[in-house]
């Protein structure tokens, strides 16, 4: 039988086709995602209402769909009459901000630091390497505490917690890429004609990382959500009057029993930004890189 | 294998050195701990006198010392908020957070297993499908969240089961679903793409062509193989969720582990965040040992080599 | 005992069909051993995993044609009968390699056991005791302490005899021996054919010997059959097909291969390649390579030619000297 399909597969024909490799582009994540950067860079502009405008008045008005919704708060209001959909277009620019600068200082000091393992071998390695094996055995939420006891609460502090957690996945899989691309030629001659070290990193191993760490990140940028809204859920991550996803669903969690659509909308935002980032994520992974999923 | 255990138990030390390390350096960022401990009106030889009985006046290095010293009895001070050892107040909780992680681990293995087989067995039919937008939910949407909604409607419009506390099993559904929302999903996933390779494996083929049941091959022989990456999972996500299953505990108001350390970190309770974040760490790297460990059990090929 | 006529075997793929077994007939009678052999690609180990019901899944089918074991039809019996009743029971098979064809974190003896449970041929207990009797007539040594052991504690040719014990364990009618020995040494290779010779004494079974190694076949078959491209092309006694091959491809394969006690004047190999098997060319598939090509052969399948000694060739040049 393996005989048989290996004498198939000399022709290219492929018995047994599992997985359906690279779908169709996603349009739908893609455009969720551009909503959500669109809502971070322009929401002042967007916003109906000021997201944290109060107006006693309006207090709990419950989606435009509803008896008793109004056309003018079309997801309806909070306890403080806040409109909840301006709230959450304001809420993008949090999620957003903090999952932007927290990808890209993790992807740097990951980058660095993993290639530096990957190409000097050798007591760096083993260095950088028990870094990381130290750093995945702490869970990651446990040393967010840690930190949120000591260190002023806000976006830096957050940004902070996650890149302590999440470089880690860069270092790891930037050092495997380097271990494979130092044996081929390319490098081998880049150092045999005398380029420099620093060269070599940013001229040469650098782009070839490039595909692997914009999967890595577009997959990355919806679990950041997800980790910061957690945090801020807890009250650990970003303070009010400043809105976040997070800190909306804790405050709509004491009125759960009477306006549902308090912690229904927030946690719709977070599922669409997180389902498309992830969307998007694997289909440039299929695209880029279609035999080496197994890596993530 | 005695050889890799060792080697990973060695570097399981390491990583506790680690963390150790780490909370070291936390607390240092944290202030003066003496300014939280004493009356505002406190005289300047009451300080003087507060920090040589927590050792601070001493060097840096012999302060860490002593830290590490007292860090291996279970000793990271008591806690300000209740008077009591840090360590053994987590300790105390520890129990409902077991109750919690176990259930919770139990809910996503009762779904996964068969989610998994079947999705495998039946590729690209309806269940795999179905499955396959699950897992990709799962991996979406955060199961705090998950929680709020279990609560909103199970408890709340329907008020079929209770939502908050411990107490009765009834009050383990609801947290046990939020916490288990997660690892359903890789693992319905991982057991999926495991199973499909043993499927397609020699063994499975000899054992039909010697005429057994397809039941029998699927649920006996073939399951037992495909399982192996699962018992990692299961270990990694029970370690997680026995560290404190934070944000859940906080949802469901489940006096666990979890829940305590958020309350400390708002109260600056430093102690008991300290000691919340080593029992994760120890937990972890203890967890890991065991799955390490169990791979010998389910697969005699390792238990030699 | 057996009779299969006309059985065709198609693998429906992404890029088209491949008709792995296309239209081939034989017989096999108790006590007898076939050889089948032909290239790998030939379709030789579909043909053999057609005899159990099994073509790979999702891909592959039976389309058409017919397989009778003791006068009964067995294509198109429901996929349960024929675990129930034909797999393991009626007819098994010892699949090519060994290393991976035990299941690796199950013991010997419960995989040897397995189907003489399935088959209900003993209760829990004394099954594992016909296990380990089936192992000790494959000569596994000190049998009842080795049943408890895992695959990865025997050697290679150990773990073949396994499967053997596995095989005929419920003394099958019919065994279907696929390339039994090519991941073998080969010392190991000549132990293992001399229990397949004391097996079939033993059971009385009929073997379908399935292999691409015309030595090994002459050593243990009393017939063989030539696979191309899914067809039989050449089917007859080992002692007339070795001495007179009568099919172009026969022919060449003998002459690629140094053979005990045949005389060659030198090895030369066949020219040209296997055929895309999406594609096989018309007519003849052998055409392409074969130095005796005429003009009918690219357009026509040739006919089967039955020969005086009970054999049978499908090929033109035969056509021609017999009509």
């Amino acid at each position: 039988m393996v005989e048989a399909l290996s004498y198939l597969s000399r022709f290219g024909i492929k018995v047994l086709h599992r997985n359906k490799v690279s779908s169709g582009f996603p349009y739908v994540a893609s455009l969720v995602l551009a909503l959500v950067v669109i809502s971070a860079l322009f929401g002042p502009w967007i916003a109906p209402y000021q997201a944290t405008s109060i107006s006693l008045a309006d207090a709990m008005t419950p989606p435009a769909w509803l008896d008793g919704g109004s056309a003018a708060h079309l997801l309806g209001t909070d306890n403080l009459g806040r409109d909840i959909l301006s709230r959450i277009i304001a809420g993008a620019r949090v999620s957003t901000v903090v999952a932007f600068y927290a990808i890209v200082l993790s992807g740097l000091i990951g980058t660095g630091l993993g290639m530096a393992a990957g190409y000097f071998g050798g007591i760096v390695d083993a260095v950088i390497s028990r870094i990381i094996d130290t750093q995945m055995a702490v869970p990651s939420i446990p040393l967010a505490m840690l930190f949120a006891a000591v260190l002023p609460p806000g976006e830096a502090m957050v940004i902070f917690i996650i890149v302590l957690s999440y470089w880690t996945w860069y270092a790891r899989i930037v050092r495997g890429e380097v271990l494979s691309l130092r044996e081929r030629d390319f490098i081998a001659l880049a150092k045999v004609a005398g380029v420099g070290t620093p060269t070599i990193f940013v001229r040469h191993l650098a782009p070839n990382l490039l595909n692997t760490l914009l999967v890595l990140a577009t997959l990355q940028f919806g679990s950041v959500i997800v980790f910061e809204a957690g945090l801020s859920f807890l009250g650990l991550g970003i303070q009010p009057p400043q809105v976040s996803w997070g800190g909306m669903l804790s405050d709509g969690r004491n009125f759960i029993e009477v306006a549902w659509w308090l912690i229904t909308m927030p946690g719709l935002a977070i599922m669409a930004a997180c389902l498309a980032s992830n969307l998007l994520g694997d289909w440039l992974r299929d695209t880029f890189d279609p035999l080496r999923r197994q890596v993530f | 294998m005695a050889r890799y255990i060792t080697k990973r138990a060695l570097q399981g030390l390491i990583a506790i050195f680690g963390a150790l390390l780490i909370v070291f350096v936390a607390q240092r960022l944290s202030g003066d701990p003496v300014a939280l401990m004493l009356p505002m009106d406190a005289s300047e030889a009451d300080f003087a006198a507060m920090r040589e009985a927590l050792g601070l006046d001493k060097p840096l290095l012999v302060q860490f010392a002593i830290f590490l010293g007292n860090a291996l009895t279970g000793d990271f001070g008591q806690s300000y908020q209740w008077n009591a050892p840090a360590m053994g107040l987590l300790i105390d909780r520890l129990p409902a957070t077991l109750e919690l992680a176990m259930a919770g681990l139990f809910f996503a293995v009762l779904l996964a297993v068969p989610l998994g087989v079947f999705s495998a067995v039946h590729r690209g039919g309806w269940v795999d499908r179905s499955a396959k937008i699950f897992a990709m939910l799962g991996q979406a949407v955060p199961g705090f969240w998950i929680g709020l909604l279990l609560i909103l409607f199970i408890a709340v419009e329907l008020q079929w089961l209770p939502a908050y506390g411990r107490g009765t099993p009834a009050h383990l559904v609801l947290p046990a679903i939020a916490l288990g929302w997660y690892p359903v999903a890789a693992m319905t996933r991982t057991l999926r793409s495991s199973m499909l390779d043993v499927l397609e494996s020699d063994y499975v083929r000899m054992e039909r062509a010697i005429g057994l049941p397809e039941r029998t091959i699927i649920w006996r022989y073939a399951l037992r193989n495909a399982a192996v990456p699962l018992v990692t999972m299961v270990g990694v996500y029970f370690a997680n969720m026995l560290g404190g299953a934070f944000v859940i505990e906080v949802v469901f108001a489940w006096p666990g582990v979890g829940r305590t350390v958020v309350d400390a970190v708002f109260a600056r309770d430093f102690p008991v965040v300290q000691a919340g974040v080593m029992l994760s760490a120890v937990v972890f790297v203890v967890m890991n040992l065991l799955v390490d460990l169990s791979y010998g059990f389910i697969d005699p090929r390792i238990r030699r080599g | 005992m057996l009779q299969v006529r006309d059985l065709k075997t198609y693998l429906y793929l992404k890029r088209g069909v491949v008709k792995a077994v296309d239209g081939v007939s034989f017989d096999l009678a108790s006590g007898e051993t076939l050889g089948l052999i032909g290239e790998s690609g030939s379709g030789k180990t579909m043909m053999g995993l057609s005899l159990l019901g099994l073509p790979p899944k999702p891909a592959g089918r039976i389309v058409a044609g017919s397989i009778k074991l003791d006068g009964r039809e067995l294509v198109g019996l429901d996929e349960e009968v024929l675990s129930r009743e034909v797999r393991g029971r009626q007819i098994a098979m010892i699949s090519q390699d060994p290393m991976t064809s035990l299941n690796p974190v199950f013991t010997v003896g419960d995989q040897v056991a397995a189907p003489i449970r399935a088959h209900h041929l003993a209760g829990e207990r004394s099954a594992i005791d016909m296990a380990v009797a089936e192992l000790d007539r494959v000569r596994v040594p000190s049998a009842r302490e080795r049943a408890g052991d895992y695959p990865h504690q025997f050697s290679g040719g150990m773990r073949q005899r396994v499967v053997a014990a596995m095989a005929i364990a419920c003394r099958p009618r019919l065994l279907i021996a696929d390339e039994p020995t090519s991941a073998l040494d080969v010392t190991i290779q000549v132990q293992f054919m001399d229990l397949i010779e004391k097996i079939q004494a033993d059971t009385g079974a009929g073997i379908l010997f399935i292999t691409h190694d015309l030595g090994v076949a002459a050593s243990l078959c009393h017939r063989i059959a030539v696979m191309y491209a899914g067809r039989i092309v050449e089917m007859a006694g080992v002692d007339r097909l070795y001495s007179d091959p009568q099919h172009p491809y026969t022919q060449g394969l003998l002459d690629s291969v140094p053979i005990l006690g045949r005389r060659q004047k030198r090895l030369k190999s066949i020219l040209g390649s296997p055929p895309d098997p999406l594609s096989p060319p018309g007519g003849c598939a052998f055409h392409p390579r074969c130095p005796h090509a005429m003009e009918v052969c690219r357009q026509q399948v040739p006919p089967t030619v039955a020969m005086s000694d009970g054999g049978h060739v499908a090929c033109w040049l035969k056509v021609d000297s017999t009509a």
